[in-house]
């Protein structure tokens, strides 16, 4: 199946979906945020007490993650080789802006999660803050106060914001994309599922954006 | 009206080519974008210029063999019209027009104007067809087939294969071309027997030609001269699906 690149289509379809559903996930776990430090601290540790599964848990949004990565490259070239000659005039009538930067917004982003996991996961951008090892007065780790500390600082909130954007460009056009490529489409549906999936994009990118805003604004402390 | 022209110039297969500013004087309305070439080649010939190679055929919108990229735009400004149904009307005095061939890896220009499209061929060869025992014809409507599968059947069959959805995608990608091969004997009782084949082996030849994947621009659909719709690209994706599931697909 994956020899065909209409199977390496469909891995990226699915993995992609995984993604998004994990993106979800991930906000409503944020929401927390709002409710505190006793709340997000709480739902922090609870997390971690799940232990071997978050690794297994873990371990399958790495593979999914390399798998787009790979096979999303793969196919990016591919497509670019099938037009070595391009046109002097070119008028596009179909297409977004979104659709056409699928790779680079997708780079972005890899490279966005790997910012993301070293100050937040690993804790390693700024130890001086690192929820590890800075307990809560209960003896949590002391998520609230990292992540607010660092969204005070406007170079992280923008770094988020600007991410985010890649985020939301990729999710524009990916959503409606991946229900076209794994045949869940019909001529009745497509337009909902083009205008959802528009609105879904933009959705997250609010949802998430918000953090740093409401931090940064001094809102949340 | 006076045109200027920029016409892609290439003396053949592999060679350097390059855009050229042809003048095009005395051009009337009602002349079709193809007569209008055969005037502005008159008078290169008049020249002793080498006249522009494009193709054509019918000249009726029905074959397909027009191939250029008008302004950006495979078959010109008009929706759902090949070149040669193209007319001048369409145009203004004084008008800039840019032509170039269908530009895609798998369609190697000849000469000028003209690709070689029997890539499209071999896609269709590799399962883009029902087998049948040669002899008597059949009775009509000894097979029975539904309304509205004929109805989808004849929508997709629609299909010239002109070439303009590989021109237009920015991938090069002969989706909407297989697709509607697919779709259109997926419909039918008398295609489903080899549905399951057709569709590993076509997709297969698309890749091998060297057109590349689709990533759902949709320029193709803006672009078909005769309105084929990407829901049959997903009904190819389902049918591939199916595929993977079946016996039959070796």
């Amino acid at each position: 199946m994956i020899k065909s690149s209409v199977g390496r289509k469909m891995v990226m379809a699915v993995t992609g979906a995984g993604m998004i559903f994990f993106i979800l996930v991930h906000l409503l776990g944020n929401l927390t945020l709002y409710s505190g430090p006793a709340a997000i601290n709480a739902y922090a540790y609870a997390l971690h007490r799940f232990g071997p599964l978050i690794w297994s848990f873990r371990l399958v949004m790495f593979c999914m993650f390399m798998l787009h990565l790979f096979f999303g490259i793969q196919l990016t070239l591919e497509n670019r080789a099938a037009r070595p000659q391009s046109y002097a005039v070119r008028n596009e009538r179909a297409t977004t802006f979104a659709g056409k930067s699928m790779v680079w917004s997708g780079l972005l982003i890899g490279a966005f999660l790997l910012f993301h996991l070293l100050q937040f996961t690993l804790q390693v951008i700024n130890p001086g803050i690192a929820a590890a090892s800075h307990p809560d007065p209960i003896g949590r780790p002391d998520v609230f106060t990292m992540v607010v500390l660092s969204f005070q600082r406007l170079s992280y909130a923008l770094l988020y914001i600007v991410s985010l954007t890649a985020l939301a460009l990729h999710l524009y056009h990916s959503i409606q994309s991946s229900f076209q490529t794994l045949g869940l489409n019909g001529e009745r549906t497509f337009p909902v599922v083009t205008v959802t999936g528009r609105v879904a994009a933009i959705m997250i990118f609010l949802g998430y954006a918000a953090f740093p805003i409401v931090i940064y604004m001094g809102f949340l402390r | 009206m006076d045109l200027t022209l920029y016409v892609w110039r290439q003396s053949g297969p592999g060679a350097k080519g390059r855009l050229e500013e042809i003048e095009a004087r005395g051009i009337t309305a009602d002349m079709s974008f193809l007569e209008m070439l055969d005037v502005v080649n008159e008078g290169l010939i008049k020249t002793g210029r080498e006249p522009i190679a494009f193709d054509h055929d019918c000249r009726e919108g029905i074959c397909g063999m027009c191939s250029q990229v008008i302004n950006g735009v495979p078959h010109g400004p008009q929706e759902k019209t090949t070149v040669c149904q193209l007319h001048m009307r369409r145009f203004k005095d004084g008008d800039r027009i840019y032509i170039e061939p269908w530009r895609a890896r798998a369609f190697p220009v000849i000469k000028d104007l003209i690709v070689d499209r029997s890539a499209l061929d071999r896609i269709v060869q590799a399962g883009g067809y029902v087998s049948v025992h040669t002899g008597g014809v059949p009775d009509a409507n000894a097979v029975l087939v539904p309304k509205a599968d004929a109805d989808t059947a004849m929508d997709a069959a629609e299909c010239i294969g002109c070439g303009a959805c590989v021109a237009a995608c920015p991938n090069g990608s002969a989706m909407l071309f297989t697709a509607a091969k697919v779709a259109h004997l997926a419909a039918l009782p008398q295609g489903r027997a080899e549905a399951a084949r057709r569709v590993c082996m076509m997709t297969e030849a698309m890749l091998k030609e060297g057109f590349g994947s689709c990533s759902n621009h949709y320029e193709c659909q803006a672009a078909c001269p005769k309105g084929i719709k990407v829901k049959f690209i997903a009904k190819l994706n389902r049918e591939f699906i199916k595929a993977q599931f079946s016996k039959k697909s070796e």
